[in-house]
């Protein structure tokens, strides 16, 4: 059984449908005049942050919160991890304290993997994404965004995404939205496409479940989903592309591009947005991008993930690869 | 010191021969010796080596006194059948001057355990700005012919180019970190189809295989000869190859762990596979394997490289970059060339004795096991098949990538100009 | 299928016999609530939710009226929640205007232990605060660990705790049927 969330290619179809399922009736519970529920009263969750991310701590905590835990927020800057102490003394401590689960976010990759089996703590361990390798609640909260608006609230329930497009743009080099999306929508039966400048492709994505173009104007008119990646501006010194302007007019995302896609198909972005730079205010602001649902959406995955993890006396979640390892 | 005799073993994976040791030197080499008074070792069934020569190997000592020192070091050197080390020049302070290599060289002669032989550095602070004082090295008390910035590349290709005329005029050799640094720049893996699943920083293979193409071209330009320490992929193979059969004069080095182990194991963000040259593919070690046996790579170095306990136990990112590799070194070359059928020990006595201090100019070591040579030589069993320990290690440190799996041989015995220092598994 | 079906289960009701009963309670309803206006039904997955549907078109028979019914999960609030690997989530469907100041019956299959309506109490309590709650059920079998009783009571089924009483509803499990089995033995170490 799986203790820990680590990576979304550890999640069989099964298991991410009973998380999306799962989010779908914690989503009800906003709808409530009491937004609570007593699944994770007694336990203890820390969100153990490495790296500033106010926006996914406040998910998870908003999701903590909501399923009654005892939330402590661990920020590593301006701690004792910053005067040098290493990631197992931090663990240490929180397991002396009887935290049940640690959230991490970590600047390197593997770090919550390392956390999870290493002995350090017993803990369980949600990975809240580890340097470029994954960030599995960020991919169960798109494919849940999608479910919603690909196959319907209800309808959804059971299903999977069998058959749909979704096309990723940007620096996938970089990005564990990108590994864990390329993960998770391959194991629910979608298809994804890379769309990105050749600098911008990790060698060896020939063996990753997925197409890569780099032309997305070809790609546009087929895709259910486009995914638009951040492009961090530090990028812009390390020569993957020639300047900005060139990057946003061969694979920025405006409103003739959108134009070019299915009248149903609807634009995501795991956010913070650059606006002008991989996507123009038109297309961020218009009804198909779903930026804000997502941020929604994040509480209830969150919430399911913490449920099905934290809330009985074991796992409800089958585990795969990550013990194999 | 008294006579041992040597009973049965097979000199260089042979006929069982009796090994007569008088004092420092070897005595006699027959069939049916007898000698009064002598301690006799049983060696029915083992294998008599050439105490064997590691030309690469971090001792630590001065400045990492936490991870080794030149005492630990030896001790584990022995404990692997090694009789010769050469201890790399990247401490604290670097051995860019006669007074560090010739503090080393001192810490050496009082272990007692195997000679140490220190490596100079190319450039001051191994910084390849500005070429450290060689002639002092060479002159100084340990006589210095290897120089190595190892660890870092010589990246610069006019220093290198003066550095490998320079050491021409007293028979020095450079050995080159083959490491492009600007396409290495935060890497933490090779790179291929594992990096980018972990997404680890990728260090490709066409950064050590440029620098090796251009240095066997320089040393080809100036009629110099270069060594290039621990080779890891198929495309460094390829470019040695090449410049053999032009007659530069080039030597190869590859490691125990490059025989063996691929970056897959990675996968398990373990530190202990965190190594510099990285892990790489299959592909690669069996290309490894067969230049080692074909004598495109010439000889096998351990990189032994200690790290304590927390550069290790800690993620990925933040691990120090290294493995111990001098106590499981003949067993590892055993397992992956030996039973392998790709070498014979003869083979393996030329690439981790012979050929290695020749290349070191050793004195002393790497000699044929016959009458009136000294007494250097390693008593290996071949049949012992065990789980690795690094309990019972004699280097302070533990980072063995090899932790609990089964590996062939045990070195038993290792002689140092006639004097037991490892004896039944067991250091004197 | 569940081993504790098979072997030698006996139904006790049969189709024809829950219909009847769920129009007795239906007009005990109408009786007790004077006229059921400010009734909500809300079942308890899973078969719990079917009946009350089933409570709700009847009600909506005698008195004309549409009559709000809903599903109440509460899985999350399981005294033995941390006994078990986590369930997965059923429906919680509150009929639109609410529960605050209504008269709410609870609906579900057996009432045995009374653990689970006491779970339902407290999910309520995170919903609204009803004027009342009552309690309806198909069959009570007795062995109450709870101070807990039935309002509205299909059929008392006297039973030991060696016996098992199954509850099958065409929505679910294709018939209508109230089955009283023996428990089935466990074996050395399974307990």
């Amino acid at each position: 059984m799986m203790r820990h969330l680590i990576s979304a290619a550890d999640l069989t179809r099964d298991d991410a449908v009973l998380i999306l399922d799962t989010a779908e009736e914690m989503a009800r519970v906003a709808d409530r005049p009491i937004k609570k529920l007593p699944a994770l009263r007694g336990r203890t969750v820390v969100n153990l942050f490495f790296e500033d991310s106010t926006r996914t701590r406040i998910s998870f905590e908003a999701a903590e919160k909501r399923l009654s835990a005892d939330v402590i927020n661990f920020a590593a800057k301006g701690s004792s991890v910053s005067k040098g102490e290493s990631l197992k003394d931090t663990a240490q401590t929180l397991e002396a304290m009887g935290v049940d689960a640690v959230v991490i976010r970590h600047g390197a990759s593997g770090a919550p993997y390392r956390l999870a089996t290493s002995g350090w703590i017993d803990a369980t361990v949600i990975n809240a994404g580890d340097g470029t390798h994954q960030h599995p609640t960020q991919a169960l909260l798109d494919a849940f965004t999608m479910r919603r608006r690909l196959v319907g609230r209800d309808t959804g329930l059971g299903q999977d995404l069998e058959g749909k497009r979704v096309t990723v743009v940007g620096d996938i080099l970089h990005s564990r939205v990108a590994r864990s999306n390329v993960d998770l929508l391959h194991t629910l039966g979608a298809e994804v496409t890379l769309v990105a400048p050749p600098t911008l492709v990790p060698v060896g994505v020939e063996h990753w479940p997925c197409e890569v173009s780099y032309d997305l104007d070809r790609v546009l008119p087929k895709s259910d989903a486009v995914m638009m990646l951040r492009v961090q501006r530090e990028r812009m010194n390390a020569a993957f592309f020639p300047t900005e302007r060139e990057y946003s007019r061969r694979y920025g995302l405006d409103g003739d591009r959108m134009a070019k896609m299915p009248e149903h198909a609807i634009v995501m972005h795991p956010g913070p947005m650059v606006r002008g730079m991989e996507i123009t205010a038109e297309v961020a602001d218009s009804d198909r991008c779903t930026v804000v649902e997502q941020v929604a959406n994040g509480v209830s995955i969150r919430m399911a993930v913490l449920y099905l993890l934290l809330g009985g006396n074991e796992p409800a979640v089958t585990h795969s690869r990550t013990e194999e390892k | 010191m008294s006579k041992i005799l040597i009973r049965g073993a097979k000199v260089l994976g042979g006929e069982p021969q009796d090994v007569l040791i008088d004092g420092s030197e070897i005595a006699e080499v027959g069939q049916g010796l007898s000698a009064e008074g002598a301690v006799v070792v049983e060696a029915e069934g083992k294998v008599l080596l050439p105490g064997l020569v590691d030309l690469h190997t971090h001792l630590r000592e001065p400045g990492r006194e936490d991870s080794e020192t030149v005492l630990t070091g030896t001790r584990a050197a022995a404990s692997g059948g090694f009789t010769s080390v050469f201890a790399m020049a990247n401490t604290f302070p670097v051995a860019d001057t006669a007074g560090v290599v010739e503090q080393v060289w001192r810490l050496g002669k009082e272990s007692g355990y195997c000679d140490v032989q220190p490596i100079g550095a190319v450039t001051v602070g191994l910084e390849g700005k500005k070429l450290a004082e060689l002639g002092a090295m060479h002159e100084s008390a340990a006589g210095v012919t290897v120089f190595s910035d190892d660890g870092k590349c010589v990246d610069d290709a006019v220093i290198m180019r003066r550095a490998l005329e320079y050491v021409k005029a007293f028979g020095g050799v450079v050995a080159q970190h083959a490491q492009e640094p600007r396409l290495t720049e935060g890497a933490q893996m090779n790179e291929g189809i594992v990096s980018a699943e972990l997404g680890l920083g990728g260090w490709p293979a066409v950064a050590e295989e440029s620098i090796i193409a251009r240095d066997v071209l320089l040393a080809e330009h100036v009629g110099s000869r270069v060594h290039i320490c621990h080779l890891s992929t198929a495309g460094s193979v390829e470019i040695v190859r090449w410049a053999k059969s032009r007659g530069i004069d080039v030597t190869a080095e590859v490691t125990p762990h490059h025989l063996l182990l691929t970056d897959e194991l990675v996968r398990t963000y373990n530190p202990v596979y965190k190594v510099n040259p990285p892990l790489r593919t299959e592909r690669d070690v069996m290309a490894l394997r067969e230049a080692l046996a074909d004598g495109t790579i010439d000889i096998v170095a351990t990189d032994h490289a200690p790290h304590p306990h927390e550069d290790k136990d800690c993620e990925w990112g933040a691990a120090a970059m290294g493995m111990v590799g001098l106590e499981t070194a003949l067993s590892v070359v055993q397992h992956t060339m030996v039973d392998t059928g790709l070498l014979t020990w003869a083979g393996v006595a030329e690439r981790m004795s012979l050929t290695p201090a020749r290349i070191g100019q050793a004195a002393g070591h790497g000699r044929p096991v016959s009458a009136g040579e000294p007494a250097n030589l390693t008593l290996v069993d071949p049949a012992y098949r065990g789980p690795v320990d690094p309990a019972g290690f004699a280097s302070r440190s533990r980072n063995t990538p090899y932790e609990g799996r089964e590996l062939p041989g045990r070195v038993t015995h290792t002689w140092l100009r006639g004097r037991a220092t490892l004896v039944d598994g067991k250091l004197q | 299928m569940d081993s504790q079906d098979s072997g030698v289960a006996r139904p006790v009701l049969e189709g024809p016999d829950i219909a009847r009963v769920l129009t007795r309670i239906a007009h005990e309803i109408v009786e007790r609530a004077k006229g059921a206006e400010d009734v909500v039904l809300l079942g308890i997955p899973t078969r719990g939710v079917f009946l009350g549907q089933r409570l709700a078109a009847k009600l909506e028979e005698i008195t004309g009226r549409k009559i709000p019914v809903g599903s109440l999960d509460i899985t999350m609030y399981r005294d033995d929640l941390r006994m078990h690997p986590p369930r997965a989530l059923a429906r919680t469907d509150i009929p639109g205007d609410g529960i605050d100041g209504r008269l709410v019956v609870l609906v579900d299959d057996v009432l045995f232990s009374g653990r689970t309506i006491r779970a339902a109490l407290d999910a309520l309590n995170d919903i609204g605060r009803p004027r009342a709650v009552q309690l309806a059920v198909l069959v009570d079998r007795g062995h109450r660990e709870l101070p807990i009783r039935a309002d509205y009571v299909g059929k008392n089924l006297p039973t030991s705790l060696r016996e098992t009483v199954k509850v099958q509803l065409a929505e679910e499990d294709g018939r209508d049927a109230v089955l009283l089995g023996a428990k089935p033995t466990a074996p050395a170490g399974e307990r």
